[in-house]
């Protein structure tokens, strides 16, 4: 009985969590569909991208470098350094998961992105497959969809309308970092000296695109497991 | 336009192995102490890096624009917590701070 509730708690709780996402997602998506049709890639390839790659600012330089005329190799190359922050991500939530989600381990690492990561590592409760399933699900058909919705019919949406919503993802990121901020001063000087370090290597343009983030993610984090004392970050563990 | 396929694979490998490699590594396993701490807070510092600085040219041709939207998002989250509501704040706040500039074009 407690456990058919919890699930269907919460795969509403995942459902409701993907929304922000959703509405953070279309625009961006709607740009990459829009993007795909100018440099003349075919909707067939549009919707690869997005449904089989699903790496959002990947897929960007993708087309980029494209229609530059880059080799495969090369663009190859660069998305694995611009998607290697994805590798702590990771590690970072095995090292949380249930049980249960075994299973899903690969359709759950391929469907993971900064947001749905940032999400569920924010969540109190435990991580579970009816939570997760739903929102990664969410997520990603809305990537798809708007992928393909700004192929077709991309040049007929006000710009003004896409250019309001792109501040939607950080808009997400700060409203989940916020309430803990709030509880904690440890976190919120983890976010900040990790943002600055990003910052500062993004501006001094020293290491290639992608890496000024996963810098400034080990090393914030590295630093902290010197100097914060083991009770003070406990939600957590 | 050249046959994107084998691109599309190359992509997907180097995307997926990196997300699917620390799952199997992992997971089920004791891990030292310190690399378990190291792992719980790479939440924060992944959240400050995403936010810090792309947070400030979310709109390049009136930046000011997104982050009052943003400010509010940050207000409402402190006093009253949730996301939709901030998200969608946050939108509505910039559209109308993007036509009071431009018009509806």
């Amino acid at each position: 009985m407690l456990v058919t509730q919890n699930k269907r708690t919460g795969f509403k709780e995942g459902f409701v969590a993907g929304l922000p996402l959703v509405i953070g997602y279309l625009p961006i998506a709607v740009a990459f569909g829009i993007l795909s049709k100018t440099i003349g890639i075919s909707l067939r390839d549009c919707f690869l991208f997005s449904s089989v790659v699903f790496a959002g600012s990947s897929q960007f330089m993708a087309l980029n470098l494209l229609s530059v005329g880059a080799g495969f190799g090369e663009i190859i190359l660069t998305t694995l350094l611009v998607n290697f922050r994805h590798f702590l991500m990771s590690a970072s939530l095995a090292a949380r998961l249930t049980h249960d989600l075994k299973k899903y381990i690969p359709l759950i690492a391929f469907s993971l992105t900064d947001e749905t990561f940032s999400v569920t590592s924010f969540r109190q409760e435990p991580i579970t497959k009816a939570f997760l399933l739903p929102l990664h699900a969410v997520s990603y058909v809305a990537w798809v969809t708007g992928s393909v919705l700004g192929y077709w019919l991309g040049s007929f949406l006000p710009g003004i309308l896409q250019d309001s919503m792109s501040g939607a993802i950080y808009a997400m990121f700060a409203a989940l970092l916020i309430p803990m901020a709030k509880k904690s001063n440890t976190i919120l000087m983890l976010a900040l000296s990790s943002g600055l370090i990003n910052a500062l290597l993004t501006y001094l343009q020293i290491l290639p695109k992608g890496w000024s983030m996963i810098f400034a993610i080990v090393l914030a984090s590295g630093i902290g497991t010197y100097l914060i004392k083991e009770e003070e970050v406990t939600e957590n563990a | 336009m050249r046959n994107l396929f084998p691109l599309i694979l190359g992509m997907l490998a180097v995307t997926f192995i990196p997300r699917l490699l620390p799952f199997l590594l992992v997971s089920e396993r004791k891990l030292p102490q310190r690399l378990n701490r190291f792992l719980s807070f790479i939440p924060y510092t992944a959240l400050g890096a995403l936010i810090i600085p792309g947070v400030f040219s979310a709109t390049p041709q009136m930046p000011h624009a997104s982050l009052i939207g943003i400010g509010f998002a940050c207000a409402f989250a402190w006093l009253r917590g949730g996301i939709i509501i901030p998200v969608l704040g946050s939108v509505i706040v910039t559209f109308f701070m993007l036509i009071s500039k431009f018009g509806l074009s």
